[in-house]
């Protein structure tokens, strides 16, 4: 006979582990999300009493889906009684045979649920919100509090997205292999977005913020693991690698510490490593994206021992790379940099002036940063004056903006 | 599940573009989507210029001139089809000859409740 206490301590370690998998699977099979969330919840209390009886299953998880499906199907029996379109549902549900215990099937259930998650047909504001809550189990309120909004929008867009999902047939489904590049694109994008609100947010919750970043990098390795795509490989070493630096990128006021100024002995080794042998298994596929060559920029910079021994050159390269094959004017600006520290200020000036006179970066602040910083190593002092006053006027983050502002002061 | 593909295109532009479709291709989409047995009905429409307007208030009909709305792309034609889920739709949609100098708004039809 097991206790009480031991009894719940199972449930509540099962719900830890496994609870965003029950769910997944009960979405599959129930087609809606709010029903298959109500029968889990519903397994989870009936488990309490029932293993306490008859003793902990053999494979909690797969008695967790069964007990679910069966809540789900009884209260939808209840409904019929007054609705009659519940009927057909029920039978299509009883009809249905599953094995929820097999694994492979589990697994495909998660990856599902995140293809479904970040939908391209679903509104952009709400396919992050969708995926914290469903796939990361995160709560409205967190999920409200990291993106500064009121938890009351979080959670309307979340149920207009479930809405979406229920009523415009948007199936549970990992896309076919014609559709898996595009679709994939899409997924990446929500956890880089989940990153970087995590990584470069400009509110005051730092616990918060680093748990997006640990979220991001969770699920990016999820996905690695249930579809091993190249440039999924590449987006986790691109998020390790800039994580990896995390410590060292603000000092104890809050203030940004540049790269080239940052505490190496800082920087977080374990993920340098496995982000840089990341970048090195998708560079190998020859069938990587721009994730993957951003995250080999950012090896190249993890492997310098010091901000003078950064292969420039090499950085130069891979730029070279991504504006070629996806090219932006961000990724230019990028690249101009990285050109002064190779060629020297002024072949990096021409560049960036190049850039802002074609006009699409004209309100990007670190445009402006990029002309006063070059402008100051060749000594051109009114210039580099104005321009950090450009940047200054584009500014909002209260980091960038005392940053700023210390450069300017700097001047004189 | 049906889903009504509305093909929306700036009618002055649907027929002179570099991408613009001729019908034999647009006949050509009907009737693969036809032989895949995901094809419910398909036209396409004449110019809006040809458009009547019809309401009724309190009994009394009235009727205007054009289409109910000015927009900047006006309706110029729909397949009705029957897919699996939504994806099976987007895709359909996505072949639509039209597509390529036009907007194609896909949208589940709703059954009635008797």
């Amino acid at each position: 006979m097991v206790t009480l206490a031991q009894v719940r301590a199972e449930v509540e370690a099962v719900y830890r582990r496994d609870s965003r998998r029950i769910l997944a699977t009960l979405i599959r099979l129930l087609g809606d999300f709010d029903l298959a969330e109500e029968a889990m919840h519903d397994a989870f209390f009936i488990a309490v009493e029932r293993w306490q009886r008859d003793g902990i299953p053999d494979n909690p998880r797969a008695w967790l889906v069964s007990t679910g499906r069966f809540k789900a199907i009884d209260a939808l029996r209840r409904r019929a009684r007054f609705d009659r379109s519940q009927a057909d549902l029920i039978m299509l549900l009883e009809g249905q045979a599953q094995d929820p215990s097999d694994e492979e099937l589990l697994g495909d259930d998660r990856l599902r649920l995140i293809f479904t998650c970040c939908h391209p047909a679903l509104a952009a504001d709400a396919q992050v919100p969708l995926t914290l809550r469903e796939v990361c189990d995160l709560t409205t309120e967190q999920i409200a509090r990291a993106f500064l909004q009121s938890p009351a929008t979080i959670a309307q867009r979340i149920v207009r997205a479930k809405a979406k999902i229920r009523d415009a047939g948007i199936p549970y489904q990992v896309p076919v292999l014609n559709e898996l590049p595009e679709r994939l694109e899409s997924v990446l994008r929500v956890i880089y977005l989940v990153f970087n609100e995590g990584y470069s947010a400009s509110s005051g919750d730092a616990l918060l913020q680093q748990d997006l970043t640990d979220e991001a990098i969770r699920l990016g390795r999820l996905l690695v693991q249930l579809l091993p795509d190249p440039e999924g490989f590449g987006l986790l070493a691109l998020m390790l690698l800039q994580a990896s630096r995390q410590r060292a990128r603000t000092d104890a006021e809050g203030n940004l510490v540049l790269l080239e100024q940052q505490d190496r002995s800082l920087w977080d080794r374990e993920r340098i490593e496995e982000g840089c042998a990341l970048v090195r298994h998708a560079l190998r596929s020859q069938a990587y994206g721009a994730y993957t060559v951003q995250a080999a920029i950012a090896a190249v910079h993890a492997e310098a021992a010091t901000a003078d021994a950064t292969d420039w050159d090499e950085i130069v390269g891979l730029y070279d790379v991504l504006q070629r094959y996806w090219p932006s004017a961000v990724v230019a600006l990028n690249r101009a940099v990285a050109l002064a520290k190779r060629d020297g200020p002024q072949v990096g000036l021409a560049e960036v002036e190049a850039i802002l006179a074609a006009g699409e970066l004209r309100d990007y602040h670190l445009a402006y940063a990029a002309r006063a910083q070059l402008h100051a190593q060749l000594g051109h002092v009114e210039e580099a004056r104005a321009a950090w006053q450009q940047a200054l006027a584009l500014t909002r983050q209260a980091p960038e903006r005392r940053h700023i502002e210390s450069r300017l002061r700097e001047l004189g | 599940m049906k889903y009504l593909c509305l093909v929306y295109c700036d009618e002055g532009l649907l027929h002179s573009l570099p991408d613009s479709p001729e019908d034999a291709e647009c006949m050509a989409y009907a009737e693969s989507l036809q032989g895949g047995g995901r094809m419910l009905a398909a036209e396409a429409l004449k110019s809006v210029q040809t458009a009547t307007t019809v309401r009724v208030r309190n009994g009394q009909m009235s009727l205007t001139d054009g289409p109910f709305a000015e927009t900047k792309e006006q309706l110029a034609g729909f397949y009705l089809v029957d897919a699996r889920d939504l994806n099976e739709a987007l895709n359909i949609a996505k072949g639509i000859p039209a597509a390529r100098v036009g907007s194609v708004e896909v949208r589940p039809v709703r059954e009635l409740q008797p």
